[in-house]
């Protein structure tokens, strides 16, 4: 009777099929391909080299034909909370020591503009001028710091067709009651001062008050400057026409009727001082055109301009020197493709897949091996050109936006995370695909193509570029917007000028959901097909 | 000659991608332009559409297919080593690059017409509902009309010349991946870069350079004094980059090793 036999095992360790090793193995297969570190390097290369060159060719002065030879582009004044700002209104004042309160009724407001842009012989009479009210016309009262350009501010306005509204510190607005103002439907406002805060009021017949805001101005000296101001920007038409977005028009001038002025409180009991704060070097207009007129208490207050935050047309922002982003995102979606399409060509995905059955963690250790390359090599390359490109910018005149770190920080990140997510989705597109030219032309198409006709005027009906920059992956260059786009400013917010419609990172998660559907299609064929 | 022209004739049409490809072209190329022209919204006219631009702009689709047929055309030989056996049936290099050239450039030639004719049928169709009509002062989308005869016909040799510039390319750099890369790359950044740049005169140049920029001037049926170059110099400035490219490819074809 034979014994029962023990079956043979082998001496033999577990295999090592650890995700580590893996990781391991594609970052030797990245490494030792001299092409692709190759690329890699003359992608960052672009990333630099085209924001010197932007730079370098940016030049900003101010330079007329009555004054050929300009500085460079001044700066515009900055607000409390650091933006830049259009600080120009016609302020009728007086000093306010302490706590106090100023009340008005505003009977009237109405403007003149030209709607021609100014000629370069400088000043344009009114005569010629037609009459009517911009949307965004403002006369009411302010209580402000000083008659420093940007210096802090709170005030109760009528508008031309926005109703009654409170704003202060440039970025806070209110709507309070609708309606235009006339002599038959006047608005009462009123501002209260306790400290730092102040507090809006209106009513329709001065005697049921209704609370619009509080705001809350941090440092406010002890003795503010509080009066009647009135103030417009200039008339502006954009057309978003099919073809072409354009803004063209005239200077314009504002005039308030306010009356019923009374004031409470810490009041200096002097005359009335009318200054102009601030005339923009491109306003045509003649100083007698601004001004006020005072018949008891009922004032005529005339001024042109705006307080508004001014975005950064004025100058350039980093997002500028990121020119060099598209062709760092060609070179990147190129070596993402290659990484997996050259395994095919060479045979070496059997070697591959022999060696690490779960296909899944194949294509995973590839996307976090290419991603972290990726993010590394192009976050060096940001940090050289941001630097770099504003100082060239500089030295050409052009005054750069003011960033916090932590927005400079959300658009270096921000960039080299979208090349690298771009180069995931680009990996996962050619482990669907296996044809690199196909594969590179497919995401190249969905990346930087909806950019192109989204940014290039002349090309789509405006309307649908925002479709595309809101679905296809291009949203995600929202993250280099700097700017945020005010309501209370009129202005062309289309992607052509840098305003997305979506958040930053919104735009980014786009990205994101791109890249996870093409890796989780590519793994599930993956495991469905042979190899 | 004749031979060298089957022979690729023979490579092109026996391979299921490039017919797929070009097919794949003529109906995203209407398509687009279809849905550009539906997109207009232009009540009782006055606005600035230029009615043959609108309704071809699916040629930033189709530029890109082309392309691929082109490149692919030539280092699909490379991949597969067979351009030894190219080589060895037909010593005399020029002679391969411009057999490829003549089928690639036939076949795209054919492929542009359909398409251009589609869209050009399709945007007069569609944008004739969105009030872009001759009463309004724009013009007429038939054929029979002389600048939109010169956008399509224009059209229709741009995507030719694409094809040409894409296999002037990847006889140079014979991967796939990356010629294609630097395909596009020509194309698409430097109109970027010029939106970047707000120097005027570097606008205008980089404008006047641009391939794809310049090439689809000869789209523009209104506002041509506002252009920097004339429809016909736009594409002349494309067809000097692909003859340059196909110079290049021939160069290096000829003295290279294969």
């Amino acid at each position: 009777m034979s014994t029962t036999t023990v079956p043979y095992r082998p001496e033999q360790h577990a295999g090592r099929d650890g995700f580590g090793p893996l990781l391991r193995a594609e970052w030797t297969k990245f490494r030792t391909v001299r092409g692709w570190g190759t690329g890699l390097l003359v992608g960052c290369l672009l990333i630099v080299g085209l924001g010197a060159l932007t730079g370098a060719n940016s030049v900003c002065s101010d330079a007329t034909p009555q004054n050929p030879n300009g500085v460079a582009c001044p700066a515009p004044s900055t607000g409390p909370g650091g933006e830049w700002v259009d600080d120009s209104f016609y302020f009728v004042r007086q000093p306010l020591a302490g706590n106090g309160s100023i009340t008005v009724r505003v009977t009237s407001l109405t403007g003149l503009y030209g709607t021609h842009p100014s000629q370069a012989a400088g000043i344009v009479p009114t005569a010629g001028m037609v009459p009517g009210v911009q949307p965004w016309s403002k006369a009411g009262i302010i209580i402000k710091a000083s008659a420093a350009q940007g210096s802090a501010y709170a005030a109760m306005m009528v508008t031309g067709s926005h109703g009654v509204r409170m704003q202060w510190d440039f970025t806070h607005d209110v709507a309070g009651l609708a309606g235009s103002v006339s002599a038959a439907s006047p608005r009462w406002l009123r501002l209260t001062r306790s400290g730092d805060v102040i507090s809006g009021y209106d009513s329709a017949d001065g005697v049921h008050w209704t609370l619009v805001g509080t705001a809350t101005l941090t440092g406010l000296p002890a003795t503010a400057q509080g009066g009647l101001f009135a103030t417009t920007p200039g008339h502006t038409v954009i057309s978003n026409s099919p073809g072409t977005t354009s803004a063209k028009g005239g200077p314009a001038l504002a005039t308030g009727v306010l009356d019923h002025v009374s004031r409470q409180g810490a009041w200096a009991a002097g005359r009335w001082t009318g200054q102009e704060i601030h005339r923009p070097l491109d306003n045509p207009l003649p100083a007698s055109a601004m001004g006020f007129t005072q018949a008891g208490d009922r004032f005529t207050v005339s001024g042109s301009g705006d307080i508004a935050p001014s975005g950064a047309e004025a100058g350039s922002t980093a997002a500028q020197t990121l020119t060099g982003t598209f062709a760092g995102l060609i070179a990147v979606v190129v070596i993402g493709v290659m990484f997996i399409t050259a395994e095919y060509r060479r045979g070496l995905i059997l070697t591959t897949f022999s060696a690490s059955p779960r296909r899944g963690r194949v294509l995973a250790a590839k996307a976090i091996v290419l991603a972290a390359v990726t993010f590394v090599a192009s976050l060096i390359a940001i940090v050289i050109t941001i630097p770099l490109g504003e100082h060239l910018l500089r030295e050409n005149g052009n005054p750069i936006f003011p960033l916090t770190a932590l927005t400079e920080a959300q658009i270096a990140g921000g960039t080299a995370a979208l090349l690298a997510v771009s180069a995931v989705l680009a990996l996962a597109v050619g482990a669907l695909l296996r044809r690199s030219a196909g594969a590179v032309t497919a995401v190249i198409a969905c990346i930087v193509l909806p950019y192109l006709l989204a940014v290039l005027p002349g090309v789509l009906p405006g309307g649908a570029e925002e479709w595309l920059v809101r679905v296809t992956p291009a949203a995600a260059f929202a993250i280099q917007q700097i700017v945020p786009a005010y309501p209370q400013v009129y202005a062309s917010y289309t992607p052509g000028s840098g305003y997305f419609p979506l958040a930053p990172w919104a735009g980014f998660a786009v990205l994101c959901a791109w890249a996870a559907l093409a890796l989780a299609l590519a793994t599930y064929t993956l495991h469905r097909r042979d190899v | 000659m004749r031979q060298s022209l089957h022979a690729e004739w023979t490579k092109l049409r026996t391979v299921a991608g490039p017919g797929w490809l070009l097919l794949a072209a003529i109906a995203l190329t209407a398509a687009a332009g279809a849905i550009a022209a539906n997109a207009v919204n232009c009540p009782g006219g006055g606005c600035q559409v230029d009615p043959a631009k609108v309704s071809l702009t699916g040629i930033y689709l189709g530029q890109a297919i082309v392309a691929i047929v082109a490149v692919t055309a030539v280092s699909g030989e490379y991949s597969t080593g067979m351009i030894r056996l190219t080589l060895t049936a037909t010593p005399r290099r020029w002679q391969v690059l411009a057999a490829k050239a003549a089928v690639v450039g036939a076949a795209t030639l054919v492929t542009g017409a359909v398409a251009a004719l589609a869209s050009v049928l399709a945007g007069g169709l569609l944008l004739a509902r969105h009030g872009i009509v001759p009463a309004h002062g724009y013009e007429a989308l038939s054929l029979g009309n002389g600048t939109i005869l010169r956008a399509a016909a224009g059209s229709v040799l741009y995507l030719a010349l694409i094809a040409l510039l894409g296999l002037g390319v990847a006889t140079v750099i014979r991967d796939s991946a990356v010629a294609i890369g630097v395909v596009l790359g020509l194309l698409y950044l430097f109109p970027i870069i010029a939106s970047f740049v707000s120097d005027p005169d570097w606008h205008r140049h980089l404008n006047q350079i641009s391939p794809m920029t310049a090439g689809l001037y000869v789209q523009a049926s209104t506002g041509l004094r506002s252009l920097p170059l004339t429809p016909w110099q736009g594409l002349g400035v494309l067809a000097i980059w692909a003859a340059g490219a196909m110079l290049g490819g021939g160069l290096l074809l000829r003295y290279r090793d294969a």
